[in-house]
């Protein structure tokens, strides 16, 4: 595949927001249409979701993350959107510049007449949860345990506590216990479960996984691997309870503690963030301050349901749609004014036609050298000569101008460019 | 038959890897053996990075004649080696009017220890040029020869650029005992087996006053293990760009506010005594003492922002200073004992080790060439260590040309840090190979940002297992015990 240098719509992640955007964007009028992906597959973090209760809302089915996905990215590629995979993007610039890299087409600059932020949204780690005590490996974040054992088939845990009961963090702890692992249990500072009250029935109740609601983890032991961790009971102000502690052997401790929309490239391009949710400010058709950059899903803020993160997108792709099509429909307007034939400059550099139907537009320019003879000024599309001007000679330090008359509208209208040459006559 | 060397290095921190860059410099084989599965995994795997102008350390002792001398080899040697070296200079910054005395009095100290190029600023100038810093600040002493690095790298470089020179590296071996002839050191055992050598030169850090002790030197030496706390932050969030000290204590030079060359605000260290030299711990009082010593510096701080905590150790000794009439109990020991025969003995190297470390090279040849070592210099001796390409530094027209040379630099491993797939492979088939996950952290930035390894973490995996050929369960993250991986799915055991 051929990159374009310019797309009317180029959506940043594949995810479940990301295709829902390029398939509404292709609906709704839009020519070229790019979608960019930074792993190997399409469906973002779908793909690794493989447990079940997904499209209930949307298909009325229920269904596992990657049969969800690839129910949408099926219809976004019949509809003929691009794909780039292993490709990530690093910039965005407030005119919609993208700088995208991957190794099948290297390092490349694209234009977008508007884009869809779906990056999607990260997990919180240690370090923001503050667990102070050794750095051994085996603290992982519960989305990358579960890329290890969903996407590439290992094992990074046999004996387990969880801290924090997100849905993701409930999900692993029934994952791992079919894949043989040990769940010791979930420890929840709040005194209310985080994520959503069917994945306590049926991730740790189905599976005698205890959940302790407000308890933390108060120090993580171990040098190389995790060894240990030492619970702690709290109070409501999340004070740590003397005489609650209690030490947990274990080899890993999973984390599930929030989520934060992921934002890096969108604050590149000068979208404003809202401090709250960690998501760009949007309005209702979910378009930033920036114009011509939308963003939608989990990039402007955490939803419950993957449906409607796929009905933010469908909006989001729409709108980005119509705000392509209008900027080139607006580009059409415009054709630009070419130095020919020993003419250095012309100014102006681009014209609209649509004022040349009200009145006369005045050309100047300079000569490259000097023609002591008589010559024609001639402008022209290519094809067909639209006006021309005789002079007795043509100087460059004598600035030429011709005048573009309004008779000459149902011309130019019908022209891409115009080009201005001086012949001899 | 056990292998003879000329000289074997005992302790691969950046002390070890300067010593031996320099005699590398020199005909002779040389072996320089680390316990650990990397290089500069003790105390230089974590520190302020700082290259101290010398103000601090009490005039007479070898700690401030070391400091003093070796800043001003920082430029040079940031040049041969290419690792990143500013020298923006730093601030040590009295908060309150009673503190102003204690600067003035550390500008005298560092004039009596030859620190050029020093000047007291007041409050409103602070002001002008901090706009952070706590507007009771009543004035600071500004040392224009204070410089940051990349801590890592300097280690990593000077020894790449010994091995480049002919030196052996061997990891994983630890030294346990020496072999002597008569008061003659002659070789040293380990757990992978015995090495011959003339000499033998103790740069072990924490470890260092346990093999002196092996020899029979200074029994009553002891390195007390300091801890020190860090923070560092999002540098998309909180964006100090200067190096602030407070007014110093007895504790030592106290809790800082400062910048890595990566642009992440670092914040610590404190200094609490421990008793076990692993204890890399990070606690919950330590991490508030640290927060309220640098909220004292910069009201501001949001510790919201803060992506990583982190502790070092400092290999405080007890050595008292050799120069008459100073009182001062842990300085340096550097020094060719007489008690054995054969032996370089370096310990309680603690800050400013890391400064030092090339004067301290320095003074190992010379005291080799005092006690009747010819060091010959060798004709194809390079002290030039290349860099090696970094696509986050880049502009958009170097990065195309970088990524059309080789696409694997196209491969953007590490979203956060935006570190490639080129630049991962190149460090694991560097002269100083990176074979674990932290050793590639640590010398590309990899997995340092606000996703903290989240992402390129199977990804690294991945690629350590392809380039090793070892399977992605041997892959660790430090060595042997820190593996990643278990088992493969579906493989339940009984």
């Amino acid at each position: 595949m051929a990159l374009k240098n310019i797309y009317d719509v180029v959506v940043v992640g594949s995810g479940p927001g990301g295709v829902a955007a390029a398939i509404e964007a292709k609906k709704n009028g839009a020519d070229d249409v790019l979608i960019i992906e930074r792993d190997y597959e399409l469906g973002g973090i779908l793909v690794q979701c493989i447990h079940n209760g997904f499209g209930l809302e949307l298909l009325k089915e229920d269904l596992p993350g990657p049969a969800y996905a690839q129910h949408f990215i099926e219809e976004m590629l019949s509809l003929g959107v691009e794909a780039l995979l292993n490709t990530m993007v690093l910039d965005i610039t407030p005119n919609r510049h993208l700088f995208v890299s991957s190794k099948e087409h290297g390092y490349v600059e694209i234009e977008a007449r508007a884009i869809v932020l779906a990056m999607g949204c990260r997990e919180r780690t240690r370090p923001q949860i503050r667990i102070p005590g050794m750095r051994p490996n085996g603290v992982f974040t519960a989305g990358t345990a579960q890329r290890w054992v969903n996407v590439e088939g290992y094992m990074p845990a046999k004996d387990v506590v969880i801290l924090g009961s997100g849905d993701i963090g409930m999900i692993m702890a029934r994952r791992l216990t079919f894949e043989g692992a040990k769940v010791e249990r979930v420890l929840e500072i709040q005194s209310y479960l985080s994520g959503l009250s069917r994945n306590l029935v049926q991730c740790l109740q189905d599976y005698n996984i205890p959940l302790q609601l407000n308890h933390t983890v108060k120090r993580i032991m171990g040098k190389n691997r995790v060894e240990a961790v030492e619970a702690v009971q709290v109070d409501e102000k999340w004070n740590f309870i003397p005489g609650t502690e209690e030490i947990i052997p274990c080899d890993t401790l999973l984390l599930s503690v929030g989520l934060i929309p992921e934002n890096e490239l969108s604050r590149k391009a000068g979208v404003k963030l809202d401090p709250i949710t960690g998501g760009p400010y949007v309005d209702e058709t979910f378009q930033t301050n920036v114009p011509g950059i939308f963003a939608a899903g989990n990039v402007v803020h955490v939803y419950d349901l993957v449906d409607w993160v796929s009905e933010a997108g469908f909006e989001a792709g729409k709108r980005a749609a119509q705000y392509a099509i209008s900027l080139r429909n607006a580009e059409a307007r415009y054709i630009p004014l070419k130095a020919g034939k020993n003419v250095r400059y012309v100014v102006p550099h681009k014209l609209d036609k649509s004022s040349l139907a009200q009145e006369d537009i005045r050309l100047q320019m300079r000569v490259t050298r000097p023609i002591e003879q008589p010559v024609w000024i001639e402008v022209h599309d290519g094809e067909n000569l639209i006006t021309r001007k005789a002079e007795k000679y043509v100087r460059p330090g004598e600035m030429v101008t011709v005048v573009l008359k309004t008779k000459n509208y149902s011309d130019v209208s019908k022209a891409n460019s115009l080009t201005i040459d001086i012949n001899p006559r | 038959m056990q292998e003879q060397y000329d000289y074997i290095i005992i302790g691969g921190g950046v002390v070890g890897c300067m010593v031996a860059r320099w005699l590398s410099r020199y005909e002779g084989k040389i072996l320089l053996i680390d316990k650990a599965a990397d290089i500069g995994m003790g105390v230089s795997s974590a520190n302020t990075a700082i290259v101290h102008a010398g103000y601090d350390p009490l005039p007479g002792t070898l700690k401030a004649y070391m400091n003093v001398k070796a800043n001003s080899m920082w430029d040079q040697l940031a040049g041969e080696l290419n690792f990143p070296f500013e020298r923006r200079g730093d601030y040590v910054v009295a908060i309150g009017d009673e503190e102003l005395p204690l600067v003035e009095k550390l500008m005298q100290q560092g004039k009596q220890n030859g620190v050029p190029g020093m000047v007291m600023l007041s409050g409103a100038e602070v002001r002008r040029r901090e706009k952070n810093i706590n507007p009771e600040v009543s004035g600071a002493l500004w040392a224009s020869t204070g410089g940051i690095c990349d801590p890592f790298q300097v280690t990593i470089a000077a020894a790449e650029n010994a091995v480049m020179n002919g030196v052996t590296i061997l990891l994983e071996t630890a030294f346990e005992d020496f072999i002597m002839q008569g008061k003659r050191i002659i070789g040293i055992k380990t757990n992978r087996g015995d090495f011959l050598s003339r000499w033998v030169i103790n740069s072990a850090g924490l470890y260092s006053d346990e093999v002196m002790h092996k020899a029979g030197i200074r029994p009553e030496f002891k390195i007390t293990p300091r801890k020190g706390e860090y923070f560092i932050f999002d540098r998309a969030e909180i964006t100090i760009d200067n190096v602030l000290f407070p007014v110093p204590s007895a504790k030592g030079k106290g809790i800082l506010v400062t910048t890595t060359l990566h642009e992440n605000t670092i914040i610590g260290p404190n200094a609490n005594e421990i008793e076990d030299k692993e204890d890399t711990s990070t606690t919950k009082a330590g991490l508030d003492e640290v927060a309220a010593g640098a909220l004292k510096l910069v009201p501001s701080l949001n510790l919201r922002y803060s992506i990583a905590n982190f502790a070092g150790i400092r290999p405080t000794g007890n050595a008292p200073c050799k120069t008459p009439g100073i009182n001062y109990k842990s300085d340096f020991i550097i020094e060719i004992p007489d008690e054995v025969e054969g032996f370089v003995n370096l310990g309680g190297i603690e800050s400013p080790g890391l400064t030092s470390a090339p004067a301290i090279a320095a003074e190992v040849v010379d005291m080799l060439r005092d006690a009747g070592e010819k060091l010959v210099e060798k004709k194809e001796w390079d002290p030039i260590r290349p860099a090696r390409p970094r696509f986050r530094n880049m502009s958009h027209k170097d990065r195309q040309l970088l990524v059309n040379m080789d696409p694997r630099y196209g491969q953007v491993i590490c979203r956060c840090e935006n570190i490639t797939e080129g630049e991962i492979i190149a460090e694991i088939h560097s002269p100083v190979p990176a074979r674990t996950y932290d050793a590639i952290k640590r010398r590309t930035w990899l997995g340092t940002g606000r996703c903290q390894g989240g992402f390129d973490m199977p990804r690294v995996v991945n690629i350590l297992s392809r380039e090793l050929g070892i399977s992605p369960l041997e892959v660790t993250k430090r060595g042997k015990g820190s593996e990643f991986l278990f088992r493969e799915t579906k493989e339940v055991e009984e």
